[in-house]
């Protein structure tokens, strides 16, 4: 064969560019004469100029392409079970993945259906393209995982919790905290979720704790599934990055929609990282069997992906278009992770209420103890009893942690706009929206419900903007009732109709494991109802006490 | 493990298996009813996974539009139905087999398209054939485009996740025939002279022969009902005017044009819609025979038909004339048109509506 004679060669043929093709692929569009488009999700922002395609990739590239994709995801799981990984897969971490797991598909669906949103709003067909693979990327995200969810029940050694998942995912108040992040895709100004809290914050900063940090930790633990799929949905994220920036300066350059932006990214921001940090950083560091020092926390991920990649490359610049930027937030949220202790409170919050939870949860030992201080110092004085208390109640027979009065544990109130509890205590807050008392984590997340999410903001009419609803206290829907009838009702039950599906501890031996019989006795209540019934004098009494903290006993 | 007490054996694997307890075998997900005896892996991906207040949705939907309306609303179409849930769609897609079968599509038509351009195919197809090829294939793909578009919108509004998912890969399956369809016209284009590739779209704006088709298309793109959109895409505008035009003309006529290629391309859209019917068939037919609201609904679905029937009817009759242009005639109109007519009629039997209003008995 003649030198530098390849097969491609052979073969090749002229064909268009691929500029070419997705410029007439974007031609395909009209604007209709005959019959005016449907109704549009409402929105208040004006979007004169066609966004650009960053891309240029058409559909016939990327079916094959996402397919070899998925080859790849299903080989390696294959291969893991052939090489026998849940010999030595660590119950701690793989126990989190089914609240993890409960939440993601649906954030990742509802993603899909955004894309109706904007590919409505935005004129011109450029990014047509983007938008149509990016609902086909995210109906990839949102049944790939529950296929991993699958995979786990039937290879794990404790499947209670998986096999619930759908329905737990509807009646758990950490999974709530998941539906904020999706509803929030999907509902109320089309811009501001669709494009702003969807894809210029959640995607482009959050993803990258939650699809590139949490699978390391996850092979750290022996699990190579989970990085199998999840950077492999990463790698989707690029093109879902470009759509919404691309989206974003469509917008950005007519002053009349920079008031609404600067709306849009504080209340993006603060959310995303109340929700996101609350749950990736409790899943990183505490459901983790690996106390290596030299491994960065999620603190400093944190600061990496959020603080260096996002905020000073992605956000700063955005400076110059004239929107302001709330640099006192990214300060105010990189403090509550590394002073006020918003990963450590939230892991605390969620073993509290395991008898509620929809998998197990394991007391942290010696040796977890040891990593905490070397990366957070402080920390052992701090939660070092806490978690003594948590070990020595995690037995059948004690009275659980969440009834345990001898801990010294306050059960907090829950923020009415993030949904995560109001855990950094000096920071509770509470107002007055529509005639009704609501409780807030911060002041961020008071202006978010009372401010942002209104009908005007600064003077503008804004109708389009969504509002809070439903029964958003979680604990208002269980508040008189007796423990076990609650865990009962939410199906949290193990198929014997007796053993509860959450324990406070990895033992797989039913002589060992909590039923109903052992939570029996304790009534649940709601802290926003007691809240709302005190005399405005009694609340600030309540709320300064309650800002003042707590402390956890010395543990015997 | 524990703190106090007697310790438990230690269980060295976290394999299934490696420990009995209460639950340890409960290995399939159980809170919904298969359709059949066992859950199909489709069912396992989908169910449930957009929740709803009726079934799991403990604190209900927790944000608003700013008139009230939550998250995901039973009054985003006119149709009823006891339960939202009770659909699966026919071909069972999820991502996976999604994928596989668009991809093999693609793979189909690289084949067909490098292997026919290298024969010399396009410089040997019939000159009038070619401006047919230009200037009808070239408007037809702005009609499946325009579906694609409807169905993507169309695909937020469904109150459970088969109904979205199954309109989600309806979208995609027409956005990729579209795009096949401006692909392979430009590509055959770089080897036969002269073959303009704006005719396509200027005809669809411009060419009376369209513009009833453009209506249609338009016509569903703008209903506010998405199960309208989903209803007038698969049960009356595909066989009326799509099947119409790729089966009934260009399937049939492109071989006498000495065209082995334009059947081939085109057939795959002839796929997806026996897919993307069986779906629409599947879920119009649960509402037709709903014991509450099938009355209703069998009547909103004739409202539907005559709306759309006569954009769809219009728009076929002006069609007609495209049968005349290529040179060698070897199929005629008036057979396609009723062969059309029969398909909608076969198709509403199966769903269990009576069509024979809008389209004749």
């Amino acid at each position: 064969m003649p030198d530098g004679l390849t097969l491609n060669k052979i073969i090749a043929q002229k064909g268009i560019s691929i500029g070419e093709a997705a410029k007439r692929v974007a031609d395909l569009g009209w604007t209709p004469s005959y019959v005016q488009e449907a109704m549009t999700f409402p929105t208040d922002y004006k979007i004169k100029k066609a966004p650009r395609d960053p891309m240029k990739q058409v559909l016939r590239s990327y079916f094959p392409m996402q397919e070899e994709k998925d080859n790849r995801v299903y080989g390696a799981l294959d291969a893991a079970l052939r090489g026998d990984m849940f010999r030595n897969v660590q119950p701690r971490w793989v126990e989190w993945m089914k609240l993890f797991l409960a939440i993601i598909p649906f954030p990742e669906i509802s993603a899909a259906r955004s894309m109706a949103m904007v590919a409505r709003l935005a004129p011109g067909e450029e990014l047509r393209t983007g938008f149509a693979m990016q609902m086909v990327d995210e109906f990839r995200h949102s049944t790939i995982q529950m296929n991993l969810k699958k995979w786990y029940m039937e290879n794990y050694i404790d499947p209670a919790g998986f096999d619930i998942t759908e329905a737990a995912f509807g009646r758990c108040y950490a999974t709530t905290i998941g539906r904020q992040f999706a509803e929030g895709f999907v509902t109320g100004d089309a811009i501001t979720s669709a494009n702003v809290y969807l894809t210029v914050v959640a995607e482009t900063a959050f993803t990258n704790t939650l699809f590139v940090a949490m699978p390391s930790e996850a092979a750290r633990n022996g699990d190579y599934a989970l990085p199998t799929v999840f950077l492999s949905v990463q790698s989707d994220e690029s093109r879902h990055i470009g759509n919404g920036h691309s989206l974003l300066m469509s917008l950005i350059n007519d002053p009349d929609n920079h008031l609404l932006l600067e709306r849009d990214l504080r209340y993006a921001f603060w959310q995303n990282h109340a929700i996101v940090d609350a749950a990736i950083g409790t899943f990183i560091e505490y459901g983790t069997t690996d106390r290596d020092k030299k491994k960065e926390s999620y603190a400093e991920l944190w600061h990496r992906w959020i603080y260096e990649d996002y905020y000073r490359t992605y956000m700063l610049p955005l400076e110059k278009y004239g929107i302001k930027i709330h640099h006192d937030d990214v300060s105010a949220a990189w403090d509550r992770i590394v002073k006020k202790n918003y990963v450590h409170a939230t892991a605390q919050f969620f073993s509290v209420g395991w008898p509620v939870n929809f998998w197990r949860i394991e007391a942290q030992t010696e040796k977890d103890f040891e990593w905490f201080e070397h990366k957070y110092p402080g920390w052992y004085a701090e939660y070092g009893d806490y978690w003594k208390w948590y070990k020595k109640l995690s037995v059948p027979g004690e009275t659980n942690i969440l009834f345990n009065t001898e801990t010294g544990y306050v059960y907090p109130h829950r923020c009415w706009s993030c949904m995560v509890p109001a855990l950094i205590r000096e920071d509770f807050c509470y107002d007055e929206v529509d005639g009704k008392i609501y409780t807030y984590c911060s002041e961020v997340c008071r202006w978010t419900h009372k401010v942002a999410f209104a009908a005007e903001y600064e003077g503008r009419p804004t109708p389009a903007m969504g509002r809070f609803s439903g029964r958003r206290e979680w604990e208002t829907c269980y508040d008189g009732w007796d423990l076990a009838d609650a865990i009962k009702d939410l199906g949290f039950v193990r198929p014997d109709g007796e053993t509860l599906v959450p324990q406070p501890h990895l033992i797989f031996d039913d002589s060992k494991m909590w039923k109903l019989e052992h939570v029996r006795g304790h009534t649940l209540g709601s802290p926003l109802i007691h809240f709302r019934s005190l005399s405005p004098e009694g609340r600030e009494q309540a709320a300064a006490e309650y800002r003042k903290g707590f402390k956890i006993n010395p543990c015997p | 493990m524990s703190a106090t007490g007697e310790q438990a054996p230690a269980v060295h694997s976290g394999a299934a298996g490696a420990a009995q307890f209460a639950g340890w075998d409960s290995r399939k997900f159980n809170y919904f009813e298969p359709k059949g005896r066992k859950a199909s892996h489709y069912e396992d991906m989908t169910v449930d996974v957009q929740p709803d207040p009726k079934r799991y949705l403990l604190q209900d939907w927790i944000i608003s539009f700013a008139d009230g309306t939550p998250t995901y609303s039973e009054s985003w179409t006119k149709a009823k139905s006891s339960d939202w849930h009770r659909f699966r769609a026919v071909d069972q897609e999820w991502e996976r087999t999604h994928y596989q079968r668009q991809s093999t599509i693609v793979g189909m038509l690289n084949n067909v398209v490098e292997n026919g351009r290298r024969s010399g195919a396009p410089k040997r197809f019939d000159r009038a054939w070619i401006k047919v090829l230009a200037d009808h294939l070239g408007a037809f793909k702005h009609a499946e485009f325009g579906l694609g578009v409807a169905t993507m919108q169309a695909q937020r509004y469904g109150y459970s996740q088969m109904i979205n998912n199954a309109i989600l890969t309806n979208s995609s399956y027409k956005l990729r025939f579209a795009q096949d369809l401006t692909l392979y016209l430009s590509e055959i284009g770089l080897d036969i002279e002269g073959i303009d590739q704006a005719a396509g779209k200027q005809h669809w704006l411009e060419d009376p022969i369209w513009q009833g088709t453009r209506h249609a298309v338009e016509a569903i793109m703008g209903a506010d009902d998405y199960l309208e959109q989903y209803f007038a895409t698969n049960v009356i505008f595909e066989p009326l005017v799509a099947e119409l035009f790729r089966s009934g003309f260009i399937m049939q006529m492109a071989a006498a044009q000495n065209d082995f290629m334009t059947p081939a391309v085109v057939s795959s859209a002839e796929g997806d819609f026996e897919r993307n019917l069986a779906n629409a068939v599947e879920l119009f037919h649960t509402l037709a025979i709903d014991e509450k609201y099938g009355d209703h609904n069998r009547g909103l679905m004739q409202a539907w038909a005559g709306r759309h029937g006569k954009f769809a009817l219009d728009a076929a009759h002006q069609l007609q004339p495209i049968w005349s242009q290529p040179r060698v005639k070897v199929a005629q109109f008036n057979d396609a048109l009723e062969a059309a007519k029969n398909r909608v009629r076969a198709i509403a039997s199966e769903i269990g509506f009576d069509v024979r209003a809008a389209i004749g008995g």
